[in-house]
């Protein structure tokens, strides 16, 4: 039973880095196109590049 | 890809929409640094080729930087230079960039970017109740395989602290809104989630400090996490859709050429335009605020405004409204109102006026919930006064009425409607039709009569020849060489539907509220109305016919006639016959002359036509019809169907609409087929029976869980259990729209097939 005292930071831990990678999308725009990140997956890549 | 490819006509013609550089640069906005950002709208982007397309066609031009397409909003966000080294730009070329690639665009204003600011909160609460339910759920099932007491004390003790901090920030939309209810003495649906949740987190926490067996934290942030879910699909099909309709193109001018005093010109926006000012507008142009004509001749095209087909004469001292298209001449105008008065906020007042007959609705949800929450409350409150009282014990008293309250949960409630509502959005979304918000479906659905608009609505706007009275074949030809020079409608559906080669002309005069007048050696041809043409003593012969009459003579003896009618929308005939099929019946409800509307009637095969109804008429008409108890879909595009579209029980328009009429509208169709209509009904009741269904499987879930609960059997594990199932079942349900629409699309393909073989046997 001692195990428990590692793997339940563990688990928690790891359930946490889901949530902060969540807000990290959530807050960078990632949801704000889901119809066109679709289909952009399939284009080249040419048209994503940007002018300097 | 060939499904982005559109007809070059519909191109051409937008080039009278194409906006100056000075518009262009006023609806953008700067970034600092020189950059200034244009956020556009273009309704045809649909796939991953158009994507690609219009962001080539756009980084193509040596000044802008960065160009994105958002395919769900339908928009495009071009960031460019304001200056290069060859001198100041040109922000009008995105435009013409995007029109060459083969889509229209228009330009908008964003809102502020504060729509999707709930929609974040409410994903971040389903992010942070989803982290807490698994990881709580985790933990409960090592309880339920049966852990030691210490470990269990452990277990839940860690359960308690996941759960707290999770029901208070994801739980805060259920909290506000059940105690915004209460406040105001009323209930709804959240007042039992709030109940059940705080009362099982408290009574499970009392349970771990008193080294109870069971908890319920897992039910309880399970609870949230599929309610939330519920909520938010309601909450973005409600946005979305209307995000995208609010943006599409402005067809009321933003700006307008003022007249300083000394005479020099410049461009500024409609609201700086004060009552007095003088402003030109040209061939082309939109009226931007009702006004008088100082000087200028020309013929204005009113059908956005009443409904009117033919286009009328204007010249000096006539008023003017805004909205009016102005075709032939250019006019200098003298402001009588400010924007803010004009005859378009006349009808957005008219409209509010008629929306309250609309307000009244209550979605199903609602109406559900006003059945459900007094009998969840009454169960609960039962069940705890049976144990209590016949039992003794009131604390498994407590344990069975917290286990009414979540088993009885409304989740499948919760999300039996909004999952049916964002599938079927998202089927119409596909077939080209927008929908507002879910009431919209609800209402459609219930819709048993269907009021048309005729201009723009049944039939395109978009004149077509019917008839031509001719001499000879070389009249024709004459005809088409002088209406080559105009732009005005009539002009270009002779010049289209001919197929003469036209006569040349080297020099052909437009003279406003006539028409085109050439000379070709002594002779002397004049193409436009009867007096024009002939002389003020001839009459026309269709003053009142259902044609327009276009007469061409030589040095004033008439050579041709030619009769001009409204093109109908293609699919509208099926689309009547498909809305008959289906029992619904059809009106039409137009501004226009009342010969021109029957004739379109007895075209399409509607029996009932009233013409020559003005806003308030046509609103009227609505209401009257809502009194006999029928419920009426308005489909308009006008901007005085506006408060028609507003009183309907349910309206549509398509995309080619005023602003205006968008607006008011709940649902907008962008192809131009008329079919949409009966394909936007068959999906909202198709998706109404879907929710019938749901809350049958939803009731009938509670009425075999409940008496376990009352009985005492209910364990956590239960509970979780079965609240998950029954979820599942709705949400599974829910996606059969997908599958039967695919059936019916086959069935209706076929039935079409078949009347058009009837027909043209």
């Amino acid at each position: 039973m001692n195990m428990l005292i590692y793997l339940v930071p563990i688990a928690l831990l790891m359930g946490g880095i889901g949530l902060l990678a969540f807000l990290w999308s959530l807050k960078s725009g990632q949801y704000d196109d889901l119809q066109g990140a679709a289909w952009r997956i399939l284009a080249d890549d040419e048209t994503d590049q940007r002018k300097l | 890809m060939t499904c982005c490819t559109m007809e070059a006509e519909s191109v051409l013609a937008l080039s009278t929409t194409s906006s100056s550089a000075g518009e262009v640069r006023l609806a953008s906005q700067p970034l600092g640094e020189g950059l200034r950002q244009l956020d556009l709208n273009v309704p045809d982007v649909h796939c991953g080729g158009c994507i690609s397309t219009i962001e080539r066609a756009l980084l193509a031009l040596s000044f802008v930087k960065t160009a994105r397409v958002n395919l769900t909003a339908r928009r495009v966000s071009c960031v460019y230079q304001e200056e290069i080294e060859t001198g100041a730009t040109d922000p009008s070329k995105i435009l013409t960039a995007i029109n060459a690639a083969g889509y229209r665009a228009h330009l908008f204003t964003p809102s502020a970017p504060e729509n999707d600011k709930t929609r974040n909160q409410l994903l971040l609460a389903i992010g942070v109740s989803g982290f807490a339910a698994a990881n709580i759920m985790l933990l409960s099932v090592s309880v339920w395989s049966g852990a030691d007491a210490a470990t269990r004390d452990m277990f839940h003790w860690i359960s308690a602290m996941i759960a707290a901090p999770a029901l208070v920030y994801a739980g805060r939309f259920f909290f506000k809104s059940a105690w915004n209810a209460l406040r105001h003495g009323r209930t709804n649906m959240d007042v039992p989630i709030s109940l059940a949740v705080t009362l099982s987190y408290a009574v499970s926490l009392w349970e771990t400090v008193h080294h109870g067996e069971h908890a319920w934290f897992d039910a309880s942030v399970s609870l949230l996490f599929f309610l939330l879910i519920g909520r938010t699909l309601d909450h973005v099909m409600r946005e979305k859709a209307r995000a995208a309709i609010n943006g599409l193109a402005r067809l009321a001018p933003r700006g307008a050429l003022l007249i300083n005093p000394d005479g020099s010109r410049h461009y500024i926006a409609i609201e700086e335009i004060a009552a007095g000012d003088e402003i030109s507008i040209a061939a082309g142009e939109r009226v931007p605020v009702d006004g008088i004509i100082v000087s200028g001749e020309s013929d204005l095209d009113l059908s956005i405004v009443t409904g009117e087909s033919s286009p009328v004469a204007v010249a000096s001292n006539s008023e003017v409204s805004s909205g009016a298209m102005n075709l032939t001449g250019s006019l200098v105008l003298r402001a009588t109102r400010i924007a803010k008065n004009s005859l378009l906020s006349e009808i957005i007042g008219l409209m509010e006026a008629a929306e309250g007959g609309r307000a009244r609705y209550r979605r199903i949800a609602d109406r559900a919930a006003t059945l459900y929450s007094p009998v969840v409350h009454l169960l609960a409150l039962v069940s705890f006064l049976a144990w209590g009282i016949l039992g003794g014990d009131w604390k498994q008293a407590m344990l069975v009425a917290v286990a009414v309250l979540i088993i009885t949960c409304p989740c499948a409630l919760g999300l039996a409607v909004p999952v049916v509502q964002v599938v079927a959005a998202g089927e119409l979304f596909r077939k080209g039709i927008m929908v507002k918000d879910g009431s919209a479906l609800e209402r459609l659905a219930e819709a048993d009569t269907v009021a048309f608009d005729k201009t723009g609505t049944l039939t395109m706007g978009s004149s077509r020849l019917v008839r031509v009275d001719a001499m000879d074949e070389s009249a024709t030809a004459i005809a088409c060489g002088l209406a080559a020079h105009s732009r005005h409608p009539l002009s270009q559906a002779l010049v289209r539907d001919t197929e003469t080669a036209p006569m040349s002309f080297d020099k052909v005069t437009e003279i406003p509220c006539g028409g085109l007048e050439a000379r070709n050696g002594a002779d002397v041809y004049r193409l436009g109305n009867a007096a024009f043409a002939c002389g003020t003593s001839v009459v026309p012969r269709t003053a009142d016919g259902p044609f327009s009459e276009v007469v061409l003579s030589k040095n004033g003896v008439d050579l041709a006639r030619f009769f001009f009618d409204d093109t109908l929308r293609p699919g509208a005939c099926e689309a009547i016959d498909r809305l008959d099929a289906a029992g619904l019946e059809t009106l039409i409800v137009s501004g226009d002359r009342q010969t021109v509307v029957d004739n379109t009637a007895h075209a399409l095969g509607i029996d009932w036509a009233l013409g020559s109804l003005t806003p308030k008429q046509k609103v009227e008409e609505c209401q009257r019809l809502n009194g006999e108890g029928r419920r009426v879909l308005m489909v308009g595009d006008g901007i005085n169907d506006a408060p028609a579209l507003a009183a309907a029980h349910v309206s549509m328009a398509p995309a080619t609409a005023s602003d205006i009429g968008r607006q008011a509208a709940d649902l907008v169709f962008f192809n131009d087929r008329l079919d949409a209509v009966p394909e936007a009904i068959a999906v909202a009741r198709r998706s109404a029976s879907l929710i019938r269904q749901n809350f049958a499987l939803a009731i009938g879930y509670n009425a075999l869980a409940v008496p376990i609960a009352i009985a005492g059997l209910a364990t956590p594990l239960i509970a979780a259990v079965s609240m998950s199932t029954s979820s599942i079942i709705v949400v599974t349900n829910a996606l059969r729209l997908n599958a039967l629409s695919r059936r019916q699309d086959m069935h209706i393909r076929g039935g079409i097939g078949r009347s058009a073989e009837t027909k043209t046997a």
